[in-house]
């Protein structure tokens, strides 16, 4: 009786939510100068260019500091100028000179030299964050940096490399965040115990981008506003914000409602549902991360060659690809990403059960045999996952899944103590190198290894594709550099022990007065000073 | 001290004062127990948790010499005890550390997290008690009538109720729909800055400023989530007002005090309730501080940046002074509260003051 009637009223309560759902919402607005973008930004922990490694601080970098180039957002093979306003590379390869624009400023009025280039390329690889092996990769360290990275003359700026890399290489790793410039003067100013500027510049700005960092409340909220002092055409939005709302749903409200124009994590179920309205619209762009699942060479099972490709023919791709991740990704099963010089768009695999148990037989598993997978618990890893462990089992593989959070499973994969772990991968920087670097090169695969890729953490043994990698970093010559990558995206499908599944494509829905909004390929190519609204 | 006692000559006097510094004294060393303990059961379980702290820092990404040396900086190579001293040493002489995940001082997120969790929780105790109360003791006069199945029911929703749902269909229906109250977020983007935080606190801030108009408008973002705990706390407190009520309503006094042809809203409101108030302060100051804690599921839905947020995300980072830190003060208002509960039974039952 007590019971009935508890569920009469929360049926009642619940059918009243959802006539007023169907019923639709009235629109509030923000300020028509200030973009409002609800994302989840809880992954920043710095603001210094030298530093920032997170894919919500890349968009927040690419906004508001200025490099020597940038990479085209409509074409991401072709460099455009940016505070370098033209380059040459020396006969041998080794020395590349920037002559920079003249007249530019940074936003607190100092100019842009090429003494303050040159300060902010030795300041990264000096500090030594994260990212600075995208410049210390072309032989620069802390020793030699000051003599390779140069001031030639006021506006003249030379970089020393080691070897003589293709040329497309270095320059594309010039549009990455760490070789963002920064304001000498200002960051110096700011130095404490000879950090170079580093305990204030986490929390600060001092750049010469279209749009300048106000104020970052981690968690919270972080502001932009227009960098009246850019030497280019100045951003028509005086103010960009960016509110920390971690849940789908929320986000979703506040753009139906107008408080917000953008929202930035909706799940394809919402994309879906919003498409029918008339006053969201949707813009995608395929990124530079791929999803993949791997298998743990340690494990004697999986490092059998027939088992590795088994699991190729055990992923119902069309059924991923049509529910799991629609709108949010592209079947892909390659480890370079659509976009990337040489990236290969063969998809050979699919679901094919029968083959799949005529190689486990083959490697005299015909009986299948027992695994654990590790999981983060968010979608659609977890989607995906599930999907797997259901099919795996058809050719008698029984998958069990380990879930854990973000970190926790991170932590036991880069400790190679995983048996199969699905993960992604987001390139590093421009360049086809990058995710080279880490699926097919594997220089040692001992336990103390001093650089530990994706291909070390599945303990994948390679000395051939090692090789093949590095000479394809030092190519010259653009178009055989791509056939070199084709070749071994080609072995990599057949032999790898990564299942490669998809192709992120990141989708942002909008009010419809926004106009001008588009996702880049990088995080560091979204440009919101780009954006306006009616 | 034994000694200064003994300057100043014996005495009954004295020897009062004596064993209240005594008293006093071995509260502070309970206390002091307390948070060492606190601290030491954070400390190692934050260190025993499957996740590498050092990846917060630096991400998936960094070359290993740059883990490495993080890992020097960090201290983490250093035996654990010695880091616990290191850990306890610092806070003692009132530093807390840096949060990797925000690069600020810990105290400094803790105190802007802070205020946001407070003034929702205690718009919700208010709520939650305010209304809580009367309808347990009207249910509890009306045992087993209509009103009694009413305020269990409201009562059982409440507590059973995932209120991650409840939050959200909140916003859908008086957000979106209705438009009755502001979503999401402490306040409009158009005030964020035309104000100057001084408090921290936005409905203080505001009035302060003399800005009604945002006033107004913080106060339409904190109604919803508060008014949500509000109804989560009140479901518990109605239930345990109403047993309570009960209790007292079959006592002697009761039945007294009726004899003597008080009117019933007095025997109910001024004997009954007044002697349930002791144990109900306990259930109230309870709940109150299981609301500052921070409602991690509320502050997520209503995207409220409040410690329960700051705590959570901290953890699931190993970022650990950020947990600790929060833990301290999370104990601290447990703490605190009891007291407060134990100094209100004196106030409020003459009993406990006569056996001093």
């Amino acid at each position: 009786m007590k019971h009935s009637t508890f569920r009469a009223a929360a049926r009642l309560i619940s059918a009243g939510a959802f006539a007023a759902m169907l019923a639709g919402a009235a629109a509030a607005a923000t300020p028509k100068d200030t973009l409002v973008v609800a994302w989840a930004i809880d992954d920043i922990i710095t603001m210094d260019p030298a530093e920032t490694f997170e894919i919500s601080t890349g968009e927040i970098m690419g906004n508001s500091y200025d490099r020597l180039l940038r990479y085209d957002v409509n074409d991401p093979s072709k460099l455009v100028p940016d505070l370098a306003k033209s380059w040459t590379v020396s006969e041998d390869g080794r020395t590349f000179t920037f002559e920079l624009r003249d007249g530019a400023k940074f936003a607190s009025g100092n100019p842009v030299t090429a003494e303050d280039a040159a300060f902010s390329l030795q300041r990264a690889v000096i500090l030594d964050k994260t990212p600075a092996f995208i410049l210390s990769q072309f032989g620069l360290t802390k020793d030699n940096v000051k003599d390779k990275v140069k001031a030639t003359g006021p506006l003249t700026l030379t970089i020393e490399t080691d070897k003589s890399y293709a040329p497309s290489f270095v320059l594309n790793c010039m549009t990455a965040n760490v070789a963002a410039i920064v304001d000498k003067k200002l960051v110096l100013s700011k130095e404490q115990n000879g950090d170079l500027g580093y305990a204030w510049l986490k929390t600060n700005y001092a750049g010469s981008g279209p749009l300048k960092i106000r104020e970052w409340r981690a968690n919270e909220i972080l502001a932009l506003e227009r960098n009246d002092n850019y030497y280019g055409e100045k951003s028509k939005l005086a103010r960009v914000i960016y509110r920390h709302v971690k849940e789908a749903a929320t986000q979703r409200l506040l753009l139906e409602k107008g408080d917000a124009d953008v929202a930035r994590n909706l799940t394809p179920q919402d994309l879906d549902a919003l498409a029918s309205n008339k006053d969201i619209k949707e813009t995608g762009t395929p990124k530079g991360t791929v999803y993949y699942i791997s298998l743990n060479q340690k494990n004697p099972n999986l490092a059998k060659p027939e088992v590795r490709e088994a699991f190729k023919w055990l992923v119902d791709y069309g059924a991923i690809g049509d529910t799991l991740i629609k709108n949010i990704g592209i079947i892909h099963q390659n480890f370079l990403p659509v976009g990337l010089l040489g990236a290969s768009t063969e998809n050979p695999y699919k679901l094919d059960v029968d083959k799949a148990k005529a190689l486990l037989a083959k490697a005299g598993l015909a009986n299948g045999f027992k695994v654990t997978m590790d999981v983060r618990t968010v979608q659609p890893v977890q989607g995906i996952a599930e999907a797997v462990q259901q099919t795996a089992k058809r050719a008698g593989i029984d998958i069990e899944i380990i879930p854990g959070d973000g970190k926790q499973t991170l932590t036991k994969y880069r400790a190679r103590s995983h048996d199969m772990y699905i993960g992604q991968w987001g390139a590093d920087y421009w360049d086809p190198h990058t995710n080279a670097d880490t699926f097919v090169r594997n220089p040692d695969n001992s336990d103390d290894a001093k650089s530990k890729p994706l291909a070390w953490r599945n303990a994948w043994d390679i000395p051939e594709l090692t090789k093949k990698a590095d000479a394809a970093a030092l190519e010259r010559d653009t178009e055989k550099r791509k056939a070199m990558y084709l070749d071994m995206q080609a072995e990599f499908r057949k032999t790898s022990p990564f299942v490669m599944i998809y192709q992120m494509n990141e989708v942002a829905a909008y009010r419809s007065n926004v106009v001008g909004l588009k996702i880049g390929p990088t995080s560091d190519a979204t440009y919101m000073f780009k954006v306006s609204k009616q | 001290m034994a000694h200064a006692e003994r300057v100043q000559g014996g005495g009954r006097r004295n020897a009062r004062l004596l064993r209240a510094a005594d008293s006093v004294g071995r509260f502070l060393v309970v206390i002091l127990l307390t948070y060492l303990g606190l601290l030491a059961v954070t400390f190692f379980i934050g260190r025993v948790i499957p996740i590498d702290p050092v990846l917060a820092v630096v991400g998936d990404r960094a070359p290993e010499h740059v883990i490495a040396r993080v890992r020097e900086e960090m201290g983490l190579n250093k035996p654990l005890w010695e880091q616990f001293f290191i850990y306890v040493q610092k806070v003692l002489q009132g530093d807390f550390g840096r949060s990797v995940l925000t690069s600020n001082p810990v105290l400094q997120d803790i105190r802007r997290a802070f205020p946001a969790t407070i003034e929702l929780a205690t718009l919700g105790i208010i709520l939650g008690a305010g209304i809580g109360v009367p309808l347990g003791v009207w249910a509890a006069v009306r045992r087993g009538g209509l009103a009694d199945q009413l305020v269990r029911v409201m009562g059982l929703i409440g507590y059973s109720a995932p209120i991650f749902w409840l939050g959200l269909m909140g916003l859908l229906v008086f957000y979106a729909r209705l438009g009755w109250v502001s979503g999401p977020g402490r306040i409009d983007v158009a005030y964020e800055y035309t104000l100057t935080p001084v408090t921290g606190f936005m409905l203080v801030d505001t009035a302060m400023a003399g800005e009604w108009e945002a006033f107004g408008n913080a106060f339409s973002h904190l109604i919803l989530p508060a008014s949500l705990l509000g109804y989560f706390s009140l479901a518990y407190i109605s239930r345990m007002t109403r047993s309570f009520m009960l209790n007292e309503l079959n006592q002697e006094y009761v039945t007294a005090a009726r004899a003597k042809g008080l009117s019933e809203a007095r025997v109910i409101w001024r004997h009954a309730l007044r002697n349930a108030m002791v144990p109900l302060v306990t259930v109230i100051a309870l709940s109150y501080a299981g609301l500052l804690e921070g409602s991690v599921l509320t502050e997520t839905v209503f995207a409220w940046p409040g410690l329960g947020l700051y705590i959570t995300n901290s953890l699931q980072n190993a970022d650990m002074n950020a947990v600790l830190g929060g833990t301290i003060v999370v104990g601290s208002i447990f703490i605190g509260l009891n007291l407060l509960s134990d100094l209100l039974y004196r106030v409020l039952d003459p009993r406990t003051r006569a056996t001093r």
